[in-house]
């Protein structure tokens, strides 16, 4: 039997040198969040698109509760990205109670911050925001408003449900650091969107 | 070095990236009230975000500890695809201009 034929046996088939000296699912988690980058550049696009060509863009958002509320969110999601950074290193170091319980927190600041956004959108909603019509001006306002934070908060909650499922894979010895590690880059992605969306949708509409 | 001095000078760097980011998410705020025409201040606001998101993927994501060619795979492939999105702006201006009744 040949070495190569050996090395197939028990894994049923001939296993290539990962490309990038990665494992797969990190590639993959790569290959995703690039993707997902294109999708949030076009319906970022798509919203200057149409606050550039609408004469009557509204611009609703007070300093006091939304830009101070943004802030928070904000100060909560890049603290969660530090959070997980530690969980990362804690299960890179072998330290899995550090690592599980650090990846909880960043799980309870994604759920704060995804309460603190909703709590956001009913208040809108309550001014007479919908996705085709709102009080001030053009009606696609709501609806690129709601698309953008609504996509991201997707991803937030996803993220959150999917950081709950590996740390308890993880405490049980199903997933490894590896999958911590991959995970926290879906996780920092989230966080970097933000960067966008918060100048995009809300400082180039704050109300003066 | 031994590896706990390591891991503590490179949580150290992780805080000091953390500080920047919102930092540079404090100076957006001050941007977006400064009356700044709306073209320029876009501009500025996505300079600063750019910043940030560089900062992000070098640092939090590790991008800088990969192989050059996983980089190489990765940020020109997306940037060429979001620079080519900005071809739709032309199309907004002409909006702009032939809006009907527009004053």
């Amino acid at each position: 039997m040949s070495d190569t034929h050996a090395t197939m046996g028990h894994v049923g088939g001939v296993l290539e040198a990962s490309p990038f000296s990665i494992p797969s699912k990190k590639l993959v988690m790569w290959l995703f969040i690039i993707s997902d980058a294109v999708t949030f550049g076009a319906i970022l696009f798509a919203y200057g698109f149409l606050k550039n060509a609408s004469p009557d863009w509204p611009e609703p958002f007070k300093f006091s509760p939304s830009i101070l509320n943004v802030m928070l969110m904000t100060f909560i999601l890049v603290s969660s990205s530090l959070t997980m950074i530690i969980a990362t290193r804690a299960a890179k170091g072998g330290d899995k109670v550090s690592a599980i319980r650090w990846t909880f927190i960043t799980v309870a600041s994604g759920i704060l911050f995804a309460l603190l956004h909703i709590s956001e959108w009913f208040k809108l909603i309550g001014e007479g925001v919908r996705l085709f019509q709102n009080p001030w001006g053009s009606p696609m306002f709501g609806a690129t408003f709601f698309a953008i934070t609504g996509l991201h908060l997707t991803h937030v909650i996803g993220g959150v449900i999917a950081l709950s499922v590996v740390a308890l894979g993880y405490k049980r010895g199903r997933y490894n650091a590896d999958d911590i590690e991959i995970w926290s880059l879906y996780w920092h992605f989230v966080d970097l969107v933000w960067m966008f969306v918060v100048p995009m949708v809300y400082l180039l509409n704050v109300a003066h | 070095m031994n590896t706990t001095d390591r891991m503590s000078s490179r949580l150290t760097a992780d805080i000091i990236v953390y500080i920047c980011i919102l930092a540079l998410s404090g100076v957006q705020i001050v941007l977006a009230y400064q009356h700044a025409p709306g073209t320029q201040l876009l501009v500025r606001m996505l300079a600063v975000a750019v910043i940030q998101a560089a900062l992000g993927v070098t640092y939090f994501m590790h991008l800088r500890e990969e192989q050059r060619s996983l980089r190489l795979a990765l940020i020109p492939a997306t940037i060429f695809v979001l620079l080519m999105m900005n071809m739709i702006w032309s199309d907004s201006f002409r909006l702009e201009h032939m809006r009907p009744l527009i004053k």
